[in-house]
C-alpha cells in the first residue's frame, strides 16, 4: 500500500534538537576508578565527607550486577568506555561570562537564561541549565533567596548548605537501592538543588534544563528537592542531545522530600536523541526517581511525558509514609523508531490513610516496545490505603508491542485498589474517515494522540503542556503502518 | 449550459489486485442527483471510496476529472477541502477525540485551504445550533467522542451534520439509509433536499427505494460487473423495484 511509504516518511520527521554546539570542554579521559572519582569531587572542590560518600558507593557498585529484569534489549554498557565529567572551559559565574555559544544553545533550545522583569499576570520560570557535566546557569536565584529558597546546582549545595545535603542526599534513594543509582552517587556531576522553606509556596516555577553535547560522555545528574511544612513547589525537567550514531549514557538520580502538609509537583518533558530508524544511536536513559511523602498530608506528583531516549528505564515513586500522604503518577511514554522504553511507578503505601492515584498512557508506534512496569504496595500497618491504576496502550501499526506488568503487594486488609488496562490501535480506516472530513493525516493522528493522552496533559503547567502537545505530534505524526 | 462537476473516464480501480471497476464512465453536472444501484459486488462502494481516495482502491485504468482538476492528483484531505463529502455506510469510532472539536477543526481547515479566516468556538456553536435546530437532530452527540459508543442511527445523524456543516460541493452518499427507521429516513431526506440548490451535487448509493421517492433523482444508473450497464430517470428505479435485476437483463451474482 502507498499509504505506508507516505506514513514512513511523516513518522521519520527529523529530532529537531539534535544540533552540536562547538565550545571547548574539559573532559576527563574514559575509563572509570576511584582517581576519577577523586578528580571529579576535586574539580567541584567537593568536602571530605561527600568524596567519601562517592567512594564507598563506587566500592560497593563494583560489587552489584547490572539488572537485566526489564523488557529490553540493549548490548552490554561497557563502563570504561565512557567519559565521566566534560565541561566548558570557561569560568561561569555570571550570564556575561557564559560562553555565547552555551548561551545560543540555549536559545535554541528555546529556554530562557536571561532575566526578565516579572510582569503582573505572566508567569516566571526560573531555570538551572546543566550542560554535560556541569551547571552553566541558575536565573532568579537572588530573588528567590529573599523568600529563602534555595535554587542552585547540587555542587553548589554541597559547599553552601552541607548540612541540608547531608541530612538529605541519598535518604531516598539508597546508595545501592540499584546499579544505575550506585554508579550515579559514585560519579554523579550536577544536578539542580531546591530548598523550600516551612509555609512557602514557591512563587515560580522551577525548572531544570539538561542538555548532553560532549561525545563519549555520561551524563550523572542528582537532583534533591526538599519541600519543608506546609511549603508547595512545582519543578519541571526538560532534557535534549545532539543527533549522533554512538549512544550515550544517562544515569540520573532524583530524591524528593516533603514534610508535613508540603506538596511538590515535578514535571519532566524527556526528549532526549531517540536514536534513528534501525536503534543506531540514541540516549540509554536509566533514571531512578523516587519521593518521600515524610510528613502527614503531604503530597508528591510526577507527571512524565516520554518521547526520548533510544532505552527508557524509569520508574518515579513514591512513598507514602506520612499519614494521609498522597502520590500521584502520571505518564505518557512513546516508543517508535526502534525505541524502547520500561517504565512505570512504585506506590508504596506505608502511613494510614494513605491514597496513590496511577495513570499512565503508552504509544508505541513502528518498531517501538513500551512497557508498563507498576507495583502497588500496601503496608502491614497502612490501614485504608486506596489505589487507582489505570494503564492504557495505544498502538500505531502493526510491527510494535505494547506490555504491561502490574504488580500488587497488599499486606493490608482494608485496602481498596483499583486497576484498570486497556490496548486500543489506531486503525487506517478512523484516519481516512478524519482525513475524508478534511483534516490532513498528520493533524488526525495528533488528534487521536492528544485525545488518549489528555487526562495526563492536563497535569503539566500550561506552558508545559503546549511544549509536549508539540513534541508527541513530531514524534507520531503519521505513524500508521 | 450547466458546468460539469465530475468526469469519470474508462476508470479501472483493483482492490487486493481484484479488479472491481473495469472501464466505468460517468458525468455528474452541477445541481443533479445521481443514484447508483446494482447488485452486491457491482462496484458501487468502491467507485465512491475511489473519488474520496480510499487507500484500499488502486486506480490502474482512467481519468477522473474534478472542477476541471486531475482528482486523482489530490490526497484525501485535499479532495474533501475541494468540496467532495463522502457519508459513510459505517461510520468509524473514533474514542478520545471530542466530536466537536473535530468538527470545528474540520471547518476551520476547509476554511483555511479557502483562504477563508478561521471560525471561532462561539460562532461555530451559533452556527451548529442552527443547522441541528432545522432538521430537529439532538446536539448532545456533540458533546461526546467521535461515533464514540453511538447507535447505528445516532451515526448517521452525524454525518447529517457533518453535512450541514461543511456544504461540501459533490456529496457521495454511501447507503446513508441502510439500517434507518422511517422517520430517520424522513430525516435524510429533507436534510439532503435543503442541500440542493442546483449547484450541489449528489451521487447515491442505495438500494432502498423510500430514500429514491423522497430524493427523486435526475438520473438513476445500473452498475453490473464494475461498468454502468444501464442509465435512466426515476422511472428506471420504479421498473427495478418492480421487476427486479433480472427482468432487466442483470444476473445477479449475489444470489
Amino acid at each position: 500500500m502507498n499509504e505506508n511509504k507516505q506514513i514512513h516518511d511523516v513518522i521519520n520527521k527529523e529530532y529537531k534538537l539534535g544540533f552540536e554546539t562547538l565550545v571547548q570542554s574539559d573532559t576527563f579521559a574514559k575509563g572509570l576508578n576511584e582517581d576519577v572519582i577523586r578528580a571529579i569531587s576535586a574539580k567541584k572542590d567537593e568536602p571530605s565527607w561527600l568524596l567519601d560518600f562517592r567512594l564507598k558507593a563506587y566500592a560497593k557498585w563494583l560489587k552489584m550486577e547490572e539488572p537485566s529484569w526489564a523488557h529490553l534489549k540493549y548490548p552490554k554498557i561497557n563502563y570504561q568506555d565512557i567519559a565521566y565529567y566534560s565541561a566548558p572551559r570557561k569560568a561561569l559565574d555570571s550570564l556575561d561570562e557564559v560562553d555565547p555559544e552555551i548561551l545560543k544553545t540555549y536559545e535554541k533550545l528555546g529556554i530562557p537564561l536571561e532575566e526578565q522583569k516579572q510582569l503582573a499576570g505572566v508567569k516566571t520560570v526560573a531555570v538551572d541549565a546543566v550542560f554535560d557535566s556541569v551547571s552553566v546557569k541558575t536565573t532568579y536565584q537572588d530573588e528567590l533567596e529573599k523568600l529563602g529558597i534555595i535554587f542552585c546546582s547540587i555542587s553548589e549545595a554541597a559547599h553552601k548548605y552541607p548540612e541540608l545535603v547531608k541530612e538529605y542526599l541519598a535518604s531516598v534513594v539508597p546508595t545501592v537501592d540499584n546499579y544505575f543509582a550506585c554508579l550515579n552517587s559514585a560519579v554523579f556531576t550536577d544536578g539542580s538543588f531546591v530548598y523550600i522553606p516551612k509555609n512557602t509556596r514557591c512563587p515560580m516555577e522551577l525548572s531544570t534544563y539538561f542538555r548532553i553535547n560532549a561525545l563519549d560522555t555520561g551524563q550523572f545528574e542528582r537532583t534533591l528537592i526538599i519541600a519543608d511544612e506546609g511549603s508547595y513547589v512545582s519543578y519541571n525537567e526538560g532534557c535534549s542531545a545532539p543527533t549522533r550514531d554512538e549512544r550515550q549514557l544517562h544515569a540520573a538520580v532524583v530524591e524528593l522530600v516533603t514534610l508535613k502538609d508540603a506538596q511538590i509537583k515535578y514535571s519532566t518533558i524527556q526528549n532526549w536523541f531517540p536514536g534513528d530508524d534501525n536503534g543506531k544511536g540514541g540516549i540509554l536513559n536509566f533514571v531512578t526517581k523516587r519521593g518521600l511523602c515524610k510528613g502527614d498530608n503531604s503530597k508528591i506528583s510526577w507527571t512524565q511525558v516520554e518521547t526520548g531516549s533510544a532505552i527508557t528505564w524509569k520508574y518515579p515513586s513514591c512513598i507514602l509514609a506520612g499519614d494521609n500522604s498522597v502520590g500521584e503518577f502520571y505518564s505518557v511514554a512513546i516508543a517508535s523508531k526502534s525505541q524502547q522504553a520500561d517504565t512505570g511507578t512504585k506506590m508504596v503505601h506505608l502511613g494510614k490513610n494513605t491514597k496513590s492515584t496511577i495513570i499512565s498512557k503508552g504509544i508505541s508506534a513502528m518498531r517501538g516496545t513500551n512497557a508498563y512496569r507498576g507495583l502497588v504496595r500496601v503496608g502491614k500497618n497502612a490501614s485504608n490505603a486506596r489505589n487507582i491504576s489505570e494503564c492504557d496502550s495505544l498502538l500505531i501499526g502493526n510491527k510494535c508491542h505494547a506490555h504491561t506488568y502490574p504488580y500488587h503487594e497488599i499486606r493490608n486488609s482494608s485496602a481498596n485498589i483499583e486497576h484498570e488496562a486497556t490496548t486500543s490501535k489506531i486503525s487506517e480506516e478512523q484516519l481516512f474517515y478524519i482525513s475524508q472530513r478534511g483534516i490532513s493525516e498528520e493533524n488526525a493522528i495528533a488528534m487521536i494522540v492528544n485525545g488518549f493522552c489528555k487526562e495526563v496533559l492536563k497535569e503539566l503547567p500550561m506552558e508545559f503542556a503546549a511544549e509536549a502537545k508539540e513534541l508527541l505530534s513530531i514524534s507520531l505524526e503519521g505513524s500508521v503502518g | 449550459m450547466k458546468n460539469t462537476v465530475l468526469k469519470i473516464e474508462d476508470l479501472e480501480v483493483s482492490i487486493n489486485e481484484n479488479k472491481i471497476l473495469k472501464g466505468l464512465n460517468l458525468e455528474i453536472k452541477e445541481g443533479e442527483v445521481h443514484a447508483l444501484m446494482g447488485t452486491n459486488g457491482a462496484g458501487k462502494s468502491t467507485l465512491v471510496k475511489t473519488l474520496s481516495a480510499h487507500y484500499d482502491c488502486v486506480v490502474t485504468n482512467g481519468v477522473i476529472t474534478y472542477k476541471k482538476k486531475n482528482l486523482l492528483d489530490l490526497d484525501v484531505s485535499q479532495r474533501a477541502n475541494e468540496g467532495i463529502f463522502m457519508s459513510f455506510q459505517s461510520p468509524i469510532e473514533v474514542p478520545g477525540v471530542n466530536n466537536s472539536y473535530f468538527l470545528k477543526t474540520a471547518m476551520n481547515e476547509k476554511r483555511k485551504y479557502a483562504g477563508l479566516e478561521e471560525i471561532d468556538a462561539m460562532e461555530f456553536l451559533k452556527h451548529v445550533k442552527e443547522e441541528t435546530a432545522k432538521f430537529n437532530i439532538d446536539r448532545k452527540l456533540l458533546q461526546r467522542d467521535l461515533n464514540d459508543g453511538f447507535s447505528g442511527g445516532e451515526k448517521k445523524r452525524n454525518e447529517l451534520i457533518q453535512l450541514l456543516m461543511l456544504q461540501p460541493d459533490l456529496i457521495l452518499l454511501d447507503e446513508i439509509d441502510s439500517g434507518l427507521d422511517v422517520d430517520a429516513i424522513k430525516t435524510v431526506a429533507n436534510v439532503i433536499n435543503s442541500m440542493l440548490d442546483g449547484k450541489r451535487s449528489i451521487l447515491m448509493i442505495t438500494h432502498y427505494d423510500r430514500l429514491l421517492e423522497l430524493i427523486k433523482p435526475d438520473f438513476v444508473h445500473i452498475l453490473n460487473d464494475g461498468k454502468i450497464v444501464k442509465t435512466g430517470d426515476y422511472s428506471l428505479a420504479l421498473e427495478l423495484d418492480e421487476k427486479g435485476y433480472e427482468a432487466i437483463g442483470i444476473k445477479d451474482e449475489s444470489k
